[in-house]
């Protein structure tokens, strides 16, 4: 790959910059209050773990994390199985307003949460579903559903047809073409299209805050609660934020490798 | 190009038709009715035409006023981020190591902002850029430049303007380092034989096969700026006065905030028209751009 001149310096400048107000946080969930507000100091001086015992001690702390695992884990299983035979559909044949439908779908990835948050209110209070994780991982589907069978779409095409009609011929019946060599063929693909719907569920509040009160409130949500009488609980609040990067920070890890192809949804 | 025509397809694609029908029409047919609306309270409704959409495009109403002014800022916040976006996501992703382990640690911290929740990158921001606890502020204030986003609406702007470039430059270099490592090897000997300076290179291959990722990057960097929400509110709250007001903020305001169903459904729509429109567009370059590729290499 052809690059340019100074490069080392352009990344480590870029990637300091991107670690900086990150490390920040977690400078300052190690600290006490007293020391956040008095002095200013570049790493904690008289380092606590006081903020993150008390996350894992008070479930209505650590619910917050139960919460929205569970409504991401639900939203991407749901976006996975019902995207892949409409990726497949998409790759493989034409039919009547195929184009027209692709297009629908797309602008729902692109619709603005803000414009669903009342509506979405009316809808899943009307079905008693308001307040539980489903209601959160049904509306997170608008926009994961359409990118999984964006991504999944760009995988199945790289897949020759040559692969389809021969298992036809051998007497593969749909359903068992689909589960015995299709999947495992596009196992990547399937990784990477579970890391978006993953991500863009577990990034999204204003649909999540505004479908839950109580029980099912995401850890997001929840973080608002550190204004006290006493004034901000700023340590609290950056142990709470650090804890929220880890999960997705554990997930790239897992998918570096196909990370950059991803991101071009499967359309390099 | 050669798809087997096959109706039977649909059955094929009859769950995530139902899946987001479910999610997208029903909500959107309640906002068209109450469009349409006016309400005394007690769910007591009658019928307004389209009142509400002519209040909502005239300038001298309250409703009008305040659409346009947020439609603008947001505008103007789109272009400038799309701005310093994409030139530094095309630079990081040409500065790209080429090998070795330093690959997949450049990748993974590259990431690592993309998954961050909303609102905690608001909260990182927020406190980054206190004057008097966080690094940013406080660096700055100590150098004698007088920054505080709160009061300041210039510094409230910059803060959330490179919150955003910390945000999401990646996304673009990352889809810029996928399109470069689609480039074989040989494209660049050819280029070394023929004595093609570095700029010529960067124009003759590098570019026209980022073509079309750039393209899917800046489309999904002007609508998620577009519709951008939690980040600014977590920092800014919108604020000082309406200076960060962008239209989703405004929105949420109408909708959730005062409760006005019948002004905020009719913001809902002409939002929702914009990005229809924009979107068709961005489909309609992208479709073809991947239609004329095969005639391209047929004629080289």
């Amino acid at each position: 790959m052809n690059t340019i001149p100074g490069r080392r310096i352009i990344m480590v400048v870029f990637l300091i910059f991107l670690l900086l107000p990150i490390y920040w946080l977690v400078n300052m969930s190690f600290k006490t209050n007293t020391e956040i507000v008095t002095t200013m100091t570049l790493w904690p001086h008289q380092p606590t773990l006081e903020n993150y015992k008390r996350i894992f001690t008070d479930e209505s702390w650590y619910s917050g994390y139960i919460n929205s695992l569970t409504y991401v884990l639900i939203n991407t299983v749901i976006s996975i199985a019902v995207a892949l035979p409409a990726a497949y559909a998409f790759s493989r044949y034409r039919f009547l307003g195929d184009k027209h439908l692709f297009f629908w779908l797309l602008s729902n990835r692109m619709a603005p949460a803000a414009v669903f948050a009342l509506p979405f209110f009316n809808l899943y209070s009307a079905i008693n579903l308001f307040d539980t994780p489903w209601a959160v991982a049904l509306a997170h589907c608008i926009f994961n559903v359409p990118l999984a069978v964006w991504i999944l779409e760009g995988f199945v095409s790289g897949v020759p047809r040559e692969i389809d009609e021969t298992a036809f011929l051998d007497g593969y019946s749909f359903p068992r073409f689909f589960a015995k060599i299709l999947v495992p063929l596009i196992a990547s693909g399937i990784g990477v299209a579970a890391f978006f719907c993953f991500m863009f569920s577990w990034v999204e509040l204003l649909l999540a805050r505004t479908l839950t009160s109580v029980n099912a409130k995401p850890i997001s949500a929840i973080m608002t609660r550190t204004v006290s009488a006493a004034g901000m609980d700023w340590g609290l609040l950056a142990a709470a934020g650090v804890l929220t990067i880890i999960p997705g920070a554990l997930v790239i890890w897992f998918v570096r490798n196909y990370i950059a192809r991803g991101f071009a949804l499967g359309r390099v | 190009m050669d798809k087997t025509i096959n109706q039977k397809a649909w059955f094929l694609v009859l769950p995530v038709f139902a899946v987001v029908a479910f999610s997208a029409i029903l909500p959107l047919m309640t906002v068209v009715n109450y469009s349409m609306q006016d309400t005394f309270g007690n769910n007591q409704f009658f019928w307004n035409g389209v009142g509400w959409f002519k209040e909502l495009l005239d300038p001298s109403t309250d409703l009008g006023g305040r659409f346009l002014a947020s439609l603008g800022r947001n505008l103007l916040f789109s272009a400038i981020i799309l701005a310093i976006e994409v030139p530094l996501g095309i630079v990081v992703a040409l500065s790209m190591p080429r090998e070795g382990w330093t690959v997949a640690v450049c990748l993974v911290i590259l990431a690592l902002p993309l998954l961050i929740p909303w609102n905690v990158v608001g909260t990182i921001w927020q406190i980054f850029g206190r004057p008097d606890i966080g690094l940013l502020g406080y660096t700055l204030n100590s150098l004698g430049i007088d920054y505080n986003y709160v009061s300041n609406e210039f510094d409230a702007w910059a803060t959330v303007i490179v919150m955003d470039v910390w945000h999401w430059t990646s996304l673009v270099a990352l889809l810029c380092y996928a399109g470069l490592k689609s480039i074989p090897d040989a494209y660049y000997q050819a280029a070394q034989i023929d004595g093609a300076s570095r700029w010529a290179v960067f124009k003759a291959i590098q570019l026209p096969k980022m073509n079309r990722v750039l393209l899917i990057a800046v489309l999904l960097r002007f609508m998620d700026s577009f519709m951008i929400y939690t980040e600014p509110f977590v920092v800014t709250g919108g604020g000082p006065g309406n200076s960060t007001t962008f239209v989703s903020i405004e929105l949420v305001k109408i909708a959730l905030g005062q409760f006005d169903l019948g002004k905020a459904a009719a913001l809902s729509l002409v939002y929702n028209l914009i990005i229809l429109i924009v979107c068709w567009v961005f489909y309609t370059v992208m479709t073809n751009a991947g239609a004329e590729r095969p005639e391209k290499k047929g004629a080289a």
